[in-house]
């Protein structure tokens, strides 16, 4: 093997395999830093063993060992570190696979990590952060170049999210049952805020940005098989899989944000929607209904409609009704009172919008001012809905939906100077 | 792991009345159930925020002024300095103190001095 190949692969068996050596260390010494320091000595152990002795059958385990091995070293010769002998009593307990011959995961340490990067002390964006570094093993510099962040700053955002976890002491655990629910609602969100970055950012120039769409999936995929009782998980996967099955018809060739009635659905991704049925389906048997497996419902309804006109709206009322119950945030209502509309007549959608405009929760919020617009102009009431195109149109900054907003516009003042 | 739970509430300098009363109930109950348990280590209730005096030391000479360091709704009207394992514990605890209902609850850890 030539040097060059023997480097490539010890980076590409790292970065997949380093994730689960920085949990595990992680968890003994509660602080990344330490764990990430040892993993580093670790890969230039690798660098100086695997070219000659061929790389472990489980390199992963291999990682773990001798990541610990070195933190034992480094804690050995450290003078001032006060907790010594407790952490040295940890790393020397850690239950280590053998590297040349168990294939078993270190499921649970993974889990832990996930929960602790989504922790509520810690802020949402953190939280994102700490989640693409740690639990999806993203770069640093991937990370900010996906959510367009400066790399000093996220960096920043990392260092004192690492030193708030040492502080505070947040615990590297898999939460009691009892917490569980409300644990694993951030998790999700945490996940399901990657998926969106990702989404809304899919049609950006910037080619280099990676695909966070394909990392929230991969996250829900690992939640899946580490927590293989709990519906939303799989519940939260086939929301993101319907959402990506309609991703091609989203942006028309100008670069303009196409509307779900006017997508040509024949580009839909037939496989993703299947897959995202399928999951359903699946969770649906836990009988334990929450808001992502309502939410996945609702998109499910809309991509088997063959066309919008055949719309089940009255099914599509029925689970806002239910999402309504469990959650009800104004953002909620609104998207509700549209589904009333279609169902039960513009008057009454309009109505109850009229009435969640006047709530300073949703003034500001342009996906109100949008579906207000909408309702209007369907309704017929086109110079109404010039007004609030344009309310919505200076709270927007996303390109392919000012063009969209641009071009409603424009059909509004033709109608309405021609009616 | 120490915490101290330094509890803001609107509540500043409120003259005695039932419902105060049934609200020093609760923190006595709860304090006594916590030392029995172990967790809670002090902790005290501040007279109004009107009675506090802030003092700064520039170019090493003093400036007192009166009143509290901000002004604001919500004042520091007590804290409770707990020893538990982690900061989940922590949490838990700081959501049973009764100001977390009409008032907040800032968790901040004691400063490590070992390491």
């Amino acid at each position: 093997m030539a040097p060059n190949e023997d480097r490539e692969q010890i980076d590409r068996l790292f970065r997949r395999e380093s994730a689960r050596a920085v949990a595990t260390l992680a968890r003994v010494f509660r602080d990344f830093q330490r764990a990430e320091d040892a993993v580093q000595e670790a890969y230039i152990a690798a660098l100086e063993t695997w070219p000659a002795e061929g790389i472990p059958r489980n390199p992963a385990a291999w990682i773990v060992r001798s990541a610990r091995n070195r933190a034992i070293d480094t804690l050995r010769r450290d003078k001032t570190a006060a907790v010594k002998y407790e952490l040295l009593a940890r790393l020397e307990n850690i239950t280590l696979p053998d590297p040349l011959l168990d294939d078993e995961p270190i499921a649970d340490d993974r889990l832990a990590m996930i929960f602790t990067c989504c922790h509520p002390a810690l802020a949402p964006e953190t939280r994102v952060a700490l989640t693409l570094r740690y639990a999806a093993g993203l770069r640093t510099e991937e990370i900010a170049s996906g959510f367009l962040v400066p790399l000093p700053t996220l960096a920043q955002r990392l260092v004192r999210a690492k030193r708030k976890i040492v502080e505070a002491a947040i615990p590297f655990a898999v939460p009691e049952p009892s917490e569980m629910p409300e644990r694993l609602n951030d998790v999700l969100s945490v996940i399901y805020l990657i998926f969106n970055e990702g989404y809304h950012a899919s049609h950006s120039s910037d080619l280099i940005r990676v695909d966070l769409c394909a990392d929230a999936l991969h996250l829900a995929n690992v939640l899946e098989r580490l927590l293989p009782a709990e519906p939303e998980v799989l519940g939260l996967q086939a929301l993101m899989l319907f959402h990506h099955a309609r991703h091609a018809a989203r942006v028309d060739d100008t670069g303009a944000a196409v509307p779900l009635e006017e997508q040509d659905r024949e580009q839909w991704n037939i496989v993703s929607a299947a897959r995202a049925r399928a999951l359903l389906a699946q969770a649906a048997r836990h009988r334990l209904i929450g808001p992502y497996q309502l939410q996945a419902a609702i998109a499910g309804v809309h991509t088997s409609a063959p066309s919008w006109d055949a719309t089940d709206w009255q099914q599509i009322l029925a689970l806002y009704d239910g999402l309504y119950t469990i959650e009800p945030s104004p953002v909620v209502a609104l998207n509700r009172a549209v589904a009333v509309a279609y169902a039960r007549g513009f008057d009454q959608g309009l109505a109850l919008v009229d009435e969640l405009l006047r709530d300073d929760m949703l003034t500001e919020y342009a996906p109100a001012l949008v579906a207000h617009a909408e309702l209007l102009r369907r309704a017929g009431q086109a110079q109404s809905a010039i007004t609030w195109y344009e309310r919505a149109l200076s709270l927007t900054h996303a390109e392919p939906e000012r063009r969209l907003l641009e071009r409603r516009l424009t059909e509004c003042s033709q109608t309405s100077a021609n009616p | 792991m120490k915490y101290v739970c330094l509890i803001y509430t609107p509540n500043d300098g409120q003259p005695p009345s039932a419902e105060m009363d049934a609200l020093m109930a609760e923190y006595a109950s709860m304090s006594e159930e916590a030392m029995k348990r172990g967790i809670l280590t002090g902790g005290d209730r501040l007279a109004a925020s009107a009675s506090a005096t802030t003092v700064r030391v520039r170019d090493g000479r003093r400036y007192t002024t009166d009143g509290p360091f901000a002004e604001t709704k919500e004042v520091l009207g007590g804290f409770m300095i707990i020893d538990v394992p982690t900061l989940d514990e922590a949490l838990a605890f700081a959501a049973k103190i009764p100001g977390a209902r009409h008032g907040c609850v800032e968790v901040r850890p004691i400063a490590d001095r070992g390491a």
